[in-house]
C-alpha cells in the first residue's frame, strides 16, 4: 500500500475563493497611504516626546489612554467548545464582567479582545487567524483553558493545534478544564494590569512564521 | 407476513448466499465476498426488510488489510444484520452502496475521509470533515498521530 508522508496542510486557497471579501477587506482595513492626518498626529506626537520634558506629557496621555483602554476591553464573543459556557457564565449576572466594562460584542470589528474559549482544530484555526485580522489595533488574546493553551487532552490528536499561540499571540493564559468563571474572571483582571502599561512602542510577541 | 425472526433470517441469508451468519440475540453478523456486497446489501433491504442503514465504518487490520462494516435494522422485528467483508492487503477499493441506500452517501464520504477506502461508483467521494487538501487517512494505523501540521507547529 502507498501511503504519503501524512503532513496535512492548511490551504491558503480556501480563503482566495472570497474575492468579495477580500475586497472589501482591503478597502476597509487597510490603512491609506496617503493618511495626512494620522501621519500629522505621529509626529506632532514623535516632536512633543523629543522636546524637553515633552515626554512627562506623553507618558502621561499613555496613562490616560490605557486607562480608557483597559476600562472599557470588548471582547469578541469566540466560543468553540465547552469553555464557551463558562465564558458566558463569566458574562452574565452573576460573576458580570460588565462591571469591569467588558461588554461581549459579537463583532471583532469593535472588539479589542479574543477571547479563545476552547479546542482550535486545524481545519478552524484560518477562521481563527480571520477574526483576529478583523479586530481594530491595539487587540489582545486571552488563551481559556487547557486546550487553547496547548491543545489540552486532545493534544495527541491529529486534528488539533497545540496550543492557539502558534496562530495568534496571547497575551494572558488561564489555565484549567474548563476553567472557572473565577479564573477567567483573574485572567481577565490580570489582562487590566497589562493593558495599563500598555506601550503604544512596546513590542508585542509575534506568532512564528509558517514554514 | 410474519414478522422476521434472527433464525429465520439465518437461514434465508445461508440459503441465498452460501455463508452463516454469526447470531448474537437479534443480531446477525455476515461476513461476505466482495463483489457481493451490494447484492447483499439489496437483498437485505428488499427481502430482510432491513430499511434503517443504521452506519458504515471500518477498520483497519494492518497488513491483513481493512475491513469494511455496515449495519443494516429492521426495525418492525428487532433484527440487525451486520455486514462485513475484507478488502485484499493493500486494497482500497470497495463498491458503493448508495445504490442501495441513498444515506450510505455521506458515510461512505466519512469511510474514505478516515480509511481511505475508495467506494467505486459514489457519485461524489469527498472528504467530508477534513480539509480538502489533507494528505493521509488518520483513522489508519500507520498513520503518524503526532505528525507536526505544516503551518501550526
Amino acid at each position: 500500500m502507498e501511503v504519503k508522508p501524512p503532513l496535512p496542510q492548511i490551504p491558503p486557497s480556501v480563503w482566495s475563493d472570497f474575492k468579495d471579501l477580500q475586497e472589501w477587506e482591503k478597502y476597509h482595513q487597510e490603512r491609506p497611504t496617503d493618511d495626512k492626518a494620522s501621519e500629522a498626529l505621529t509626529s506632532i506626537a514623535d516632536a512633543i516626546h523629543h522636546m524637553p520634558g515633552g515626554w512627562i506629557v506623553t507618558t502621561s496621555t499613555d496613562k490616560i489612554f490605557n486607562w480608557a483602554r483597559k476600562s472599557s476591553i470588548w471582547p469578541v464573543t469566540f466560543g468553540l467548545a465547552c469553555c464557551a459556557i463558562e465564558m458566558m457564565a463569566t458574562f452574565a449576572s452573576r460573576f458580570d464582567v460588565e462591571r469591569f466594562g467588558m461588554v461581549p460584542w459579537a463583532s471583532p470589528r469593535h472588539s479589542d479582545l479574543m477571547i479563545v474559549s476552547g479546542t482550535v482544530t486545524i481545519k478552524m484555526a484560518p477562521m481563527l487567524k480571520r477574526i483576529y485580522d478583523q479586530m481594530p489595533d491595539p487587540k489582545w488574546v486571552v488563551s481559556m483553558g487547557s486546550c487553547a493553551n496547548s491543545g489540552g487532552p486532545f493534544r495527541h490528536g491529529y486534528h488539533v493545534v497545540k496550543g492557539v499561540d502558534r496562530v495568534v499571540p496571547v497575551d494572558v493564559y488561564v489555565p484549567g478544564c474548563p476553567p472557572t468563571p473565577d479564573s477567567l474572571m483573574y485572567g481577565l483582571l490580570t489582562l487590566q494590569e497589562q493593558v495599563a502599561h500598555f506601550l503604544k512602542t512596546g513590542t508585542r510577541p509575534t506568532p512564528p512564521e509558517p514554514a | 407476513m410474519t414478522a422476521l425472526t434472527p433464525a429465520a433470517a439465518s437461514s434465508q441469508i445461508q440459503e441465498r448466499f452460501g455463508v452463516a451468519p454469526a447470531v448474537e440475540g437479534a443480531e446477525l453478523s455476515v461476513t461476505l465476498p466482495l463483489e457481493r456486497w451490494p447484492e447483499f446489501a439489496r437483498y437485505a433491504k428488499d427481502t430482510l426488510g432491513c430499511r434503517y442503514f443504521n452506519w458504515l465504518t471500518a477498520v483497519d487490520w494492518k497488513e491483513q488489510g481493512l475491513e469494511v462494516l455496515a449495519r443494516l435494522d429492521n426495525l418492525e422485528a428487532c433484527v440487525a444484520v451486520t455486514m462485513r467483508t475484507r478488502l485484499q492487503p493493500g486494497a482500497t477499493r470497495c463498491p458503493t452502496l448508495t445504490g442501495v441506500f441513498r444515506g450510505a452517501d455521506w458515510m461512505e464520504r466519512e469511510c474514505y475521509d478516515m480509511f481511505g477506502v475508495v467506494f467505486e461508483g459514489h457519485p461524489d467521494l469527498r472528504r467530508i470533515l477534513l480539509g480538502q487538501d489533507w494528505e493521509g487517512h488518520p483513522l489508519r494505523k500507520d498513520y503518524a498521530v503526532d505528525t507536526p501540521q505544516a503551518p501550526y507547529r
